[in-house]
């Protein structure tokens, strides 16, 4: 086997020198009746040129180059080639968890970066060294809101991604916590009258998702008023991370619970990628996850090290604050060389033209058919709703190797044809016009006209 | 004393600050494509919400990227240089061709929602992973939603609970051994059971006799780690299992030292029930720092219906696809369908080893640590004489009379070109030296290795101050960790 860096000849010494006749007598704990006395059952060794053909196989199988208009919660954005350059180096992704610091002080200082960057973008006070994913980020930081607050119930707003919502489920159910949700309103934002009814003095938080699963940005000031006066936290979910480029952060929150995906982290069929919470400084021992401090060594020097690992399950076993041990450490170097790349001025321009391919896509849709919740601002995803089955409309979409909105039915019922539409810097206006066109051919839908052409300069 | 340092010599790298500290105004490393639609008047269609203030994020170009995030490279540690002995770790060699094929546009740009008629590349990497996983852990099904190995734990005990649920009672404990991992209580509390200790026997492992007193109907589970955190397999695992069923228990195994196993035994074979893996550590998907992992689970028929959805399905047609009506599953424990980039990573090590190769990497995997623990003997002191499987632990007895303990001499280590070995764990061994060094060490590396162990040792005897100050050769020397804690500073502020 290619991967084994021994000859017959070294195998031999190296029993001759433990005083083993043989391999087997090295098994000889196991009792017989449990060893595998044949070859399991996968596939027969490859070459390595074979593998490559197999996975290329794969990819021809899976969509490979289509144009896309799905988001919700996975976004399809522009990866600097730098960030697989500097990724790929042997030092970052072949090294462990920087326990050992004075060998990890590469791996410790881009941590405590990230961590820096977060905080600017966030306008919060700490973030964490990252967490599994924007699911897995949101449902700890309600978590961790119980643990801060003592109370025992949390309030969910609908419009919070449907996925995230059921982690979030799951865990609560075996935490005995109810969790009461929310509806939305003709806004697509929280309904306001019904979350004042919602909280009470035992809610420890409001999770809200801004902007939110339908790109709809919320009124972060009007959900933490109600929060905060029942003594409740706001925790606030953001899964497009671009959007901060342009949005103002939710500076009110307590906690934010974020999905770095879109921060130069591959699409990878939905993993690996990037959650990371950050809040205040006063809760900083009650978050879960890694987190590196600055210190120095004996001569004075500058350095990086994990801190605060009281709080962590290696040291607490059954009273740690969450049981996580990992974070998304190579992942969180993509985004932390994407943030570094685009910067103060990249980011905010990179925004505006997710914004603005999505103010002319919405536009054009609009024509056709009717475009939802449009009382209030949105970053790059809006919901359509149209005569006919989105999935009908998504097949005609595929025929020019385009993959449409993503349809709605399953997660919101009651919105009828509705399908949730993303365009990103990416999205060209060549597929906005074919979708738009593929629309246009529903039965039902409204004429065609003749502006798509006007608007081309 | 001059010691010979054969494997690793002195050499300069590079100082760097932190990257805010290059940043000034007006440079930059992007730039954007002319918009083909018309430009907008963000103020109109944000209104309030727009967002005014980037805060200081950095502006840098290029090459300072690309110089800051390589030099800062050069002051880690990596398998890429050298033995990375971690114990319960398994740091192995990370296949570059699985970088590669990770890579291929159709899987780095797959977006999950995107319709199942495009995504059949994707499910059949997931359903031949599964197959294979399926047969190497010698169980009927499987979940590969966990992010990593602790979020595979909470699955699996999520499981645990539906089934006793199923059944009218929760139950209220689980037992875990005094030598396990620290996540494995800190597991059991999340989901909500209490935690009892099992102590383990003379030889190291569970106490049979304890096992059968200590279990009753109030018992979920057992937690086991086999072979244990001592590298030791259990050798009455099968009692071990009676023990637990006779009393409608079951035994959940963590994974985390199934690099011991693979292609040898099957833990569905020995009576476990359900258990989870390591994909960074057995199938050698990267460590990257710490993380991503992944964490699959296992499972045997009768916890099948209870797995989080969607599962993977092969339709009438032939083709497949994702099923989410499962009314018995515990729910979703991610967004998504787990950490698919390392699935591709982990089908791709387990294509380029087949099931011979699985085999007698399992076999060097075991050979390699019984050869260390000869080279060592006698040098530091071996609490447990039970024979070791993929990692042997020692303790630093022999060197705390002289008042150097594991971590100094771990810290040593360092100084001869080598990672330290997993300090101060299992926690039944005081000051442990737990030592795993994979199959891909070859002779010549852990000749070095045991040469550099055995000569700290003689330091220890000769010269302990030296060894107490270590490391002496790294670009910072020991940082001062109780003054992070006590006023911590976890973010750049301008100064």
């Amino acid at each position: 086997m290619r991967y084994l860096p021994k000859s017959p000849a070294d195998r031999e010494a190296i029993l001759k020198a433990i005083g083993a006749r043989s391999i087997d007598d090295l098994f000889a704990p196991i009792p017989a009746e449990y060893r595998l006395n044949r070859d399991l059952k996968v596939p027969r060794q490859m070459a390595e040129s074979e593998i490559v053909d197999w996975f290329r196989e794969r990819s021809r199988e899976n969509g490979d180059s289509y144009a896309m208009f799905l988001g919700a919660g996975a976004y399809y954005h522009y990866r600097p080639v730098i960030i697989d350059s500097l990724i790929s180096r042997g030092e970052f992704l072949t090294a462990y968890t920087p326990y050992q610091a004075e060998i990890s002080q590469g791996t410790l200082q881009s941590i405590f970066e990230f961590q820096s960057m977060i905080c600017e973008l966030t306008g919060m006070e700490v973030a964490n060294a990252s967490m599994y994913d924007g699911s897995t980020a949101a449902t700890e930081a309600v978590m961790m809101a119980v643990r801060l607050t003592g109370r025992r119930s949390a309030v969910v707003a609908r419009n919070v991604h449907p996925e995230y919502r059921e982690v979030l489920a799951t865990y609560a159910f075996h935490q005995d916590l109810p969790v009461t949700t929310v509806a939305f309103t003709d806004s697509g934002r929280v309904d306001l009258k019904e979350l004042e009814k919602s909280v009470n003095q035992d809610t420890a938080c409001v999770l809200i998702q801004s902007p939110n699963f339908f790109g709809t940005i919320e009124d972060v000031n009007a959900v933490a008023e109600i929060a905060h006066k029942n003594g409740a936290m706001l925790v606030v979910s953001i899964s497009e991370a671009v959007s901060l480029g342009i949005v103002e952060p939710p500076r009110q929150a307590d906690v934010v619970a974020m999905e770095a995906q879109s921060f130069g982290v591959p699409l990878g069929f939905g993993g690996p990628y990037c959650g990371v919470i950050a809040t205040r400084e006063k809760y900083v021992r009650q978050m879960p996850g890694r987190l590196v401090g600055q210190t120095t060594d004996s001569n004075g020097k500058r350095g990086f090290v994990l801190t605060l690992a009281t709080r962590e399950q290696h040291i607490r076993r059954e009273k740690a604050t969450s049981n996580i041990c990992t974070n998304q450490a190579l992942v969180a170097l993509m985004a932390n060389i994407f943030m570094t790349v685009y910067g103060k001025v990249g980011l905010k321009e990179l925004a505006k033209q997710n914004l603005a391919k999505t103010a002319y896509a919405a536009q054009q849709f609009g024509k056709h058919a009717k475009v939802l919740f449009s009382g209030a601002p949105r970053f790059n995803e809006f919901v359509v709703q149209t005569s006919e089955d989105p999935l009908a409309i998504n097949s005609r979409l595929l025929g020019h190797k385009i993959i449409g909105g993503l349809p709605l039915k399953k997660f919101y019922p009651e919105l009828g044809n509705a399908a949730l539409w993303c365009c990103t810097e990416l999205t060209s206006r060549a597929a906005i016009d074919t979708a738009v066109g593929m629309v246009s051919e529903s039965p039902g839908s409204a004429k065609p006209s003749r502006e798509v052409a006007e608007v081309t300069r | 004393m001059k010691p010979v340092i054969r494997k690793a010599t002195r050499h300069v790298n590079q100082n760097e600050g932190l990257i805010f500290e290059k940043s000034s105004a007006g440079k930059f490393a992007w730039r954007l494509p002319p918009l083909d639609v018309p430009e907008v008047d963000t103020a109109k269609l944000l209104g309030a919400a727009e967002r005014k203030d980037m805060g200081h994020m950095p502006e840098v170009s290029e090459i300072e990227i690309i110089r800051h995030f390589t030099r800062m490279s050069t002051w880690n540690y990596a398998i890429d240089l050298g033995m990375y002995p971690l114990g319960s770790c398994t740091m192995k060699y990370n296949p570059r061709v699985n970088e590669v094929v990770s890579r291929l546009d159709g899987l780095a740009n797959g977006h999950p929602y995107q319709p199942e008629n495009v995504s059949q590349g994707a499910l059949r990497i997931l359903k031949t992973l599964s197959d294979c996983l399926i047969d190497i852990t010698g169980m009927d099904a499987i979940t590969l939603q966990p992010a990593a190995g602790a979020h595979g734990e909470f699955t699996g005990l999520l499981l645990v609970r539906a089934h006793h649920q199923s059944k009218g009672h929760a139950r209220k404990k689980i037992l875990i051994p005094d030598s396990a991992h620290g996540t494995n209580p800190a597991t059991a509390a999340t989901v909500g059971y209490a935690v009892e200790n099992l102590k383990s026997n003379t030889q190291g492992m569970v106490d049979v006799a304890a096992l059968a007193s200590q279990m009753n109907e109030e018992v979920a589970a057992l937690m086991l780690t086999n072979p244990n955190t001592l590298g030791v397999f259990e050798q009455e695992i099968h009692k071990i299992a009676d023990i637990m069923h006779a009393k409608g228990g079951l035994l959940y195994m963590d994974g985390a030292n199934m690099n011991a196993l693979v292609g040898k035994v099957r833990p569905g074979d020995f009576g476990v029930d359900l258990m989870h893996l390591n994909l960074h550590k057995t199938f050698s998907t990267p460590h990257g720092g710490g993380g991503p992992g992944s964490g699959p689970v296992a499972v045997k028929k009768i916890l099948e219906p209870y797995l989080p959805t969607p599962v993977v399905i092969t339709r009438a047609d032939g083709t497949l696809g994702f099923e989410y009506n499962r009314p018995q599953s515990v729910g979703r424990v991610r967004a998504f369908y787990g950490n698919f980039g390392m699935f591709v990573r982990a089908l791709a090590y387990t294509l380029a080893n087949g099931p011979d190769g699985l085999r007698q990497t399992t076999e060097d995997a075991v050979l390699n640590a019984n050869y260390i623990r000869k080279g060592l003997e006698g040098s530091y002191d071996l609490p447990y004489a039970t024979p070791s499987m993929h990692e042997v632990v020692f303790s630093d007895k022999l060197q705390a009379k002289k008042g150097v303990r594991t971590m100094d001499i771990a810290k040593r280590l360092i100084d001869y070109g080598f990672h330290p070995y997993t300090t101060a764990f299992p926690l039944i061994v005081p000051g442990a030296l737990m030592i795993e060094p994979t199959e891909s060490e070859s002779k010549e590396e852990m000749d070095l290795f045991i040469d550099a162990m055995k000569s700290i040792a003689e330091e220890v005897e000769e010269d302990p101050e030296m060894v107490l100050a270590a490391p002496h050769t790294t670009r910072v020397s020991r940082l001062d960790e109780v003054a992070a804690a006590r006023k911590p500073v976890l973010r750049w502020k301008p100064s």
